[in-house]
Order: structure tokens, then sequence, then C-alpha cells
């Protein structure tokens, strides 16, 4: 589960398309992730493995079905890794200039 | 229309673990926007879920519990109007060991209640990742120890 493997997934346009369909609309089989594809099944069903192994799509059974969700959180990971310390950073900027600014007497 | 997401994420911890994470006051205030719930975790015992400041933000019941592996709510949001006047909604985690690490499961759907799960599908990333990393590194991430601005 590293963040080598969803880098890698996210670098195939085929496989960015696949999370768009499921961003469209959650839950889908791979019947109808094939519908209007453009490749074999056997192309989508390769390429729905390797965003399975980065945990980009996350997979329920249903019956005799495996339905397909897009799942965000490896994604907010690498955001939060890199992004989120340079919101902290600002909020801490903007705090301090708060304090600065409250604490001169009019 | 069932409205539903399904959201996965990996902890290198123990089951034991993430399920007192995921049911202690003390662990979801440092990861979960600041707020906590009450709930005795009896099947068909109350539960809500509660901010810092005290307002009731979800409210519902245990509908399913089994520690450290399962555990499924009813769920209610009660804060925004638009939300409040939809139907419940049913929330599930799942805790299971793959290995050294543990995977942890939260669905959350409903038949009538589309901004409901719109609404809180944004925020459960958020929460996973800070969760993550208060597992891994004992603290959680900046923005969830505190209510959502906006």
């Amino acid at each position: 589960m590293s963040m080598d493997a969803v880098f890698r997934a996210l670098a195939d346009p085929t496989r960015r398309r696949l999370l768009d369909r499921l961003r469209a609309r959650n839950g889908q089989t791979l019947g109808e992730l094939c519908e209007r594809a453009q490749m074999t099944r056997q192309a989508v069903t390769k390429h729905i493995a390797i965003l399975e192994d980065a945990n980009l799509v996350a997979t329920e059974k249903r019956g005799r079905e495996k339905l397909h969700y897009l799942n965000p959180v490896p994604i907010h990971d690498i955001a939060e890794r890199w992004i989120g310390k340079f919101e902290r950073g600002r909020l801490d900027a903007l705090s301090n200039l708060k304090k600065n600014l409250e604490r001169e007497e009019p | 229309m069932t409205s539903k997401f399904f959201y996965v994420t990996y902890i290198r911890t123990t089951p034991e673990k993430v399920w007192q994470a995921i049911t202690t006051p003390e662990f979801t205030r440092q990861y979960w926007f600041g707020m906590h719930q009450e709930s005795d975790w009896k099947k068909d015992s109350a539960w809500k879920l509660v901010f810092a400041d005290g307002r009731v933000a979800d409210i519902g019941a245990v509908l399913e519990i089994e520690p450290p592996k399962r555990l499924v709510l009813r769920w209610h949001h009660e804060l925004r109007p638009e939300m409040k006047e939809e139907g419940d909604t049913q929330c599930t985690f799942t805790i299971e060991q793959e290995g050294e690490l543990v995977k942890l499961t939260v669905s959350h759907e409903a038949e009538r209640a589309p901004k409901t799960i719109e609404a809180v599908s944004g925020g459960w990333p958020l929460v996973l990742s800070s969760l993550k990393s208060l597992l891994e590194t004992g603290k959680g991430l900046p923005r969830t120890d505190s209510p959502r601005k906006g």
C-alpha cells in the first residue's frame, strides 16, 4: 500500500478516466465499466486491478457481482503530506499577524 | 435511489486500537473535527455525534456491534434543515486484519438522503487520513481537532 503504487496508478489516463466514471456514478460492476470503455474486458480488468492494488478503488461483493467504488483516501493522504503542511504554515502566519496587529495600541 | 460511498484506509496498527479510536471520545476528538460520540455501545442503544461546543450534529442508534470487527449505526443529521428533513442513513465500519496492516472500511448509504450522503462523503477522507495519522504517529492531522470552518 505504497504511495508509489498510487502515483503509478494515477499516471495512466485510461485509469484516470475509469476513476472519473466512478466519480460520476459510484458502485458500478465490471460489466458497466466496460460499456463505452472502447477497450477489451481484459484490459479494463487489468486497469481496475492496478487501481485496486493502489487502494484507489474499493470493492464490495453483492451476490455474484462485485461493485466498484472510488476511494479518495490515498489521494487525501498525499494532499495532507504536502499541502496540509503549507496550509498550517499559512494559518500560523495569519494568527501571528493578528496577534501583532492587536497588540499595537491605537 | 440508493446513494452510497465506500472508503478504505490501511493502518499499521491492531484491530483493537482501531476499535478504541472509533468508539472512545478521547480519541475521536483528536481526528474527527473535535467531535465525540455518545453511546453505551450496545445493540439498539441510542447514539449521537456531538460537537465540542455541545451541539448535536447527528443522532441514531447502534444497529449492529461486534468488537473489534464491525459497527453499524443508524445516522440522522440534525443541524442543517435540508439534511434533517431527509431519511435515515446507515454507516458501517468494518475492521479486518490484512497481514501487518488493518483494513478499515467506512461505508455510508441511504435510500432517501442524497444531500446527507453528499455532505458526509466530503468529510470522511480527511477524518480517515487523520485517524491513520493518529494511530501511526500519535498525532491527528491539523484542522481535524476542531470544527470545520464554512
